[in-house]
């Protein structure tokens, strides 16, 4: 396929439309000063990315990320950002003697990576794009044959949830308690 | 050497002659019993009742009881056996160890045996109550055993083997209280004094050994009848080497000092060592080789006779002088020596060996008489003593015998041997040493009834009560007495020849002179002779006086002193020889031991501390240490710069995560792609 | 569309998120970043399923996986990022190097 035949096809200015937004967005959240904007550009990448799964007709997984990822992870950076009392505002975020190594190995991983992206794959097509993904596909998929995964990725949340709460409990000494308690107290009279 | 007009070959060669059978097979039994009664003494002895003398005592029995059967078979019928077992070979030549059982041979074994079995009874006796019982009577077993070995050597090796055991032996029983300094001084002088003479014997039977090209003595003797010239080159040569060792074990001039010392050791080892067994071992050399002497060597045999009759003149005279008894009978057993390697020198080969027999008996007699009255007086000197006819009756009797049978009078043994050896040299015209002989007899006469008169006649001049001694020690006495009565009438010149052809039954003819009747100039002079000195000594010494020097009054002026220095010998031999080599020569060895070898030997440790510490400081401290530590401390600076890696801060570490799986992707699509 | 221009693009945000993880230094900031390399596997993942278009569905699935652990993840991070900040009044990722040298 030759690049004239790429770009007729309309599905591929959806493609450099997205990818254009998601890049972009990746671009701020790496290089923001303000934590509060780079947080807000993660949102609008993973909107872009879950753009790109509807066009690869994976709707399911798209609605779950926007659910899950925007709708929950990034709410919680934010609190996250609010509770660490980020500045917000301008910082000097990034560390200029940092920045050119780290300019350099992202560089080069995506030289390899994409230079072997394409020694392999070339032009292999996509197929059925356009007919969708069942969903009940998916979830006899999940539940069938991914059971186990499932089960285990559940454990994992479970984990995660206890450990995160544990974590972020606070250390509450006798005397603060006493001092919480009889505060309470006085409130509830 | 003129051969009288009635010699004829002797030596059986007729039938009936036995050269095999299982008792000569086992004969060797017979050699080593009293060596293994040895071992057994020294591992078990202490715990014997007797101290491990019965052991000793046993093992002479069995010697005693089987050289009887072997002699009984060699008088009656002959014998001639040799066996030999191959030990190791040198080049050409082959050591040997075995028996020769022959006429010579069996003799001796019965000689040894039965002396010695009747000493070792005596000895348990005398020995009691001994600081060092069982040494005592292994060393003494040892003694019996290396004899044996000697006597029955059939190859010079062997031979040479036994003598020297025989002298260790001696050795260790002469200093047997060698908590006193004197008593070591005596058995060192023996040693050595047998040593320097033994040089003559290896150096004589090796000169043998190479002519002939065996070590085998019948080989030699075989080479000697058979006039072989390469050995008749060397025979002269040989038989005056032979003769030099000889005199050193049987006590001849210049050899005889050691003899009289060697008194300081037990009574009963005098006995046995210097009547019977060692002082006999050299006069069995010149005997075993008494063909070499006679057909090829003439001129040495002069020799050996001239030696002979030279030691009996001067020891006899020694004898009149001494004062303790054991000295006396020394000096006479020396002389007595003399006797029988005069005889030998004349070619009186079975009249030497007639009177060894005899003498064996009757000397060790008299030993053992005077260790009886040594036992109960405590002391051996006959100024001590005195009046013990009495007191001691069984004593004095034996005593009287054995002296009469060595003056040599009839019908007791002394007398028939000592007549054949002064027939012999009448027969074959050596007048001189015939006169010799005959003074001899008359100077023994002398000095024995001067001991006999001083020890038990007149009054006891001595202390405490003495008594006459326990059986064990009577009876060996009683024993030995009867055998100086009987032992020598089995050879009566004309009526009876029973011991020449025994002791000439050999491999080899022998020839010499063999007696039809009595010789009446020697009979009769060696008669006069022995009654003479008997009535001089009684004349002299039988009066009794307040002290025994009183009594032991004859001393000529001039002579006296001399005989009491012993010819002034032990002081030349001290002066020009011991002297001499003792300090400018031993001192001079020893410090070029001390600085030149053992400096060389202290170098070569010097060098190896050094090289040591060379090695250690240079080499394994800078070098290989140097190494190891070197690794280590490698590896720690290392390490000490690398930490600096670990920052702590994570996003480094991811860093260099990245950088690391791109580089291996790189690697992995390079190479597989 | 081909299969290609997916994982170039995926490739791109990924880079983008390296840069980010390795070169900020507030640890929010560093999470963030981590957020957007998941989501380029993701990409990957999805359009990879559509190229096999298997009868399991599994690239899909394997992209909820990824969607729920990390979601996890943030979690859990956010907690240890209090953590730190409670002690140390400060999210500064260079500060946290008690386990240097």
């Amino acid at each position: 396929m030759t690049l004239s035949e790429w770009i007729s096809n309309p599905q591929n200015w959806a493609f450099l439309v997205l990818g254009g937004l998601t890049l972009g967005a990746g671009f701020v959240v790496v290089t923001s000063r303000n934590v509060v904007h780079a947080a807000l550009a993660l949102v609008g990448a993973l909107a872009a990315t879950a753009g790109l799964f509807l066009l690869l007709s994976a709707e399911f997984v798209a609605w779950v990320l926007v659910l899950v990822y925007i709708g929950s992870v990034v709410i919680l950076f934010l609190f996250g950002i609010m509770i660490t009392r980020a500045p917000i505002g301008r910082e000097a975020a990034v560390d200029h003697v940092r920045r050119w190594p780290a300019l350099i190995a992202a560089v080069a991983l995506f030289g390899v990576l994409a230079s072997v992206a394409w020694a392999a794959f070339e032009t292999t097509q996509l197929v059925g794009v356009g007919e969708g993904t069942s969903t009940d596909l998916l979830g006899e998929s999940l539940l069938g044959r991914y059971v186990l995964p499932f089960e285990a990725v559940s454990f994992l949340l479970l984990a995660a949830l206890i450990g995160g709460i544990t974590l972020a409990r606070k250390d509450t000494s006798p005397a603060e308690e006493e001092a919480t308690a009889r505060d309470r107290g006085l409130a509830a009279r | 050497m003129t051969l009288a007009l009635l010699a004829q070959e002797s030596g059986h060669q007729a039938a009936g002659v036995v050269t095999s059978g299982a008792l000569l097979d086992w004969a060797g039994l017979l050699v080593v019993a009293p060596l293994v009664a040895m071992f057994l003494i020294i591992f078990f002895g202490k715990r014997l009742p007797l101290q491990g003398g019965e052991l000793a005592v046993a093992a002479m029995a069995f010697v005693t009881g089987y050289a009887a059967i072997l002699a009984y078979q060699a008088i009656t019928e002959g014998i001639l056996y040799e066996r030999s077992i191959e030990v190791a070979a040198i080049g050409g030549f082959t050591i040997q160890w075995g028996w020769v059982i022959d006429g010579l041979s069996s003799m001796m074994f019965l000689l040894v045996g039965f002396i010695g079995l009747v000493v070792f009874v005596y000895a348990l006796g005398y020995m009691k109550g001994d600081v060092r019982v069982t040494f005592f009577f292994a060393a003494f077993s040892l003694f019996a055993g290396a004899m044996l070995v000697l006597v029955s050597a059939p190859n010079v090796l062997q031979l040479i083997v036994g003598w020297e055991l025989v002298g260790v032996a001696s050795y260790l029983l002469i200093a047997h209280y060698w908590e006193d300094q004197a008593n070591v001084s005596a058995g060192n002088k023996a040693f050595l004094v047998n040593k320097i003479a033994d040089v003559g014997l290896v150096i004589g039977a090796i000169v043998l050994a190479v002519a002939v090209g065996s070590f085998n003595i019948n080989e030699i003797l075989d080479q000697v009848v058979g006039a072989s010239p390469e050995l008749a080159a060397v025979a002269g040569l040989a038989a005056i080497l032979l003769l030099i060792g000889g005199a050193g074990k049987s006590a001849q001039f210049p050899f005889h000092v050691w003899l009289p010392d060697a008194m300081a050791g037990p009574t009963p080892v005098s006995a046995l060592m210097h009547a019977a067994t060692m002082v006999t071992a050299g006069v069995y050399l010149v005997a075993r080789f008494f063909p070499l002497y006679q057909q090829m060597a003439e001129n040495a045999q002069l020799a050996v006779m001239a030696v002979g009759a030279f030691t009996l003149t001067i020891a006899g005279f020694l004898a009149i002088v001494q004062d303790d008894i054991k000295r006396v009978l020394a000096y006479s057993t020396v002389a007595q020596l003399g006797y029988m390697v005069a005889a030998l020198g004349a070619g009186g080969y079975s009249a030497g060996l007639f009177h060894l027999w005899t003498h064996a008996s009757f000397k060790a007699l008299l030993f053992l008489g005077a260790g009886s009255v040594i036992h109960v007086i405590h002391s051996n000197n006959m100024s001590d003593m005195g009046g013990l006819r009495r007191l001691m009756p069984t004593t004095f009797w034996t005593f009287v015998v054995g002296s009469l049978a060595l003056i040599g009078i009839p019908p007791l043994a002394g007398f028939l041997s000592k007549d054949e050896i002064l027939a012999t040299f009448n027969a074959e015209g050596y007048q001189f040493v015939l006169f010799l002989g005959v003074l001899g007899a008359f100077i023994t006469a002398l000095y024995m009834s001067r001991a006999v008169l001083l020890t038990f006649f007149g009054t006891y001049k001595g202390h405490g009560h003495p008594h006459e001694s326990p059986r064990v020690m009577t009876l060996p006495l009683i024993v030995l007495a009867a055998g100086a009565v009987g032992i020598a009438w089995i050879n009566v010149p004309g009526v009876v020849s029973v011991f020449s052809d025994w002791v000439t039954d050999r491999a080899q003819p022998i020839v010499e002179h063999h007696a039809e009747a009595f010789d009446l100039v020697a009979l009769g002079s060696g008669l006069l002779a022995g009654l003479g000195g008997i009535i001089l000594g009684y004349l002299i010494y039988y009066r009794d006086a307040a002290s025994q020097q009183e009594r032991d009054r004859l001393r000529i002026p001039v002579l006296w002193p001399l005989l009491e220095n012993k010819y002034y010998l032990d002081d030349l031999y001290w002066l020009g020889i011991v002297r001499p080599i003792r300090d400018p020569i031993a001192r001079a060895v020893n410090w070029s031991n001390d600085s030149i070898i053992d400096w060389v030997v202290n170098l070569a440790g010097f060098v190896t501390a050094a090289v040591g510490r060379v090695v250690y400081g240079g080499f394994d401290q800078r070098g290989i240490d140097l190494a190891f530590n070197g690794v280590s401390f490698a590896t720690d600076a290392l390490g000490g710069r690398l930490r600096f890696a670990q920052t702590g801060r994570v996003q480094q570490y991811l860093g260099a995560f990245v950088i690391g799986a791109l580089a291996l992707v790189v690697v992995f699509v390079l190479v597989f792609a | 569309m081909i299969v290609t221009q997916f994982l170039v693009l995926a490739a791109a945000l990924f880079a983008l998120g390296v840069f980010g993880l390795l070169a900020r230094r507030n640890a929010v900031m560093v999470l963030l970043a981590v957020e957007l390399m998941l989501n380029a596997v993701n990409l990957n993942l999805v359009a990879f399923e559509a190229v096999i278009r298997d009868v399991l569905a599994s690239g899909q699935v394997f992209a909820i996986f990824v969607i729920t652990v990390a979601a996890a993840e943030v979690g859990v991070g956010l907690s240890i990022v209090l953590m730190i900040f409670r002690n140390r009044t400060s999210a500064n990722v260079d500060e946290l190097d008690l386990m240097k040298w």
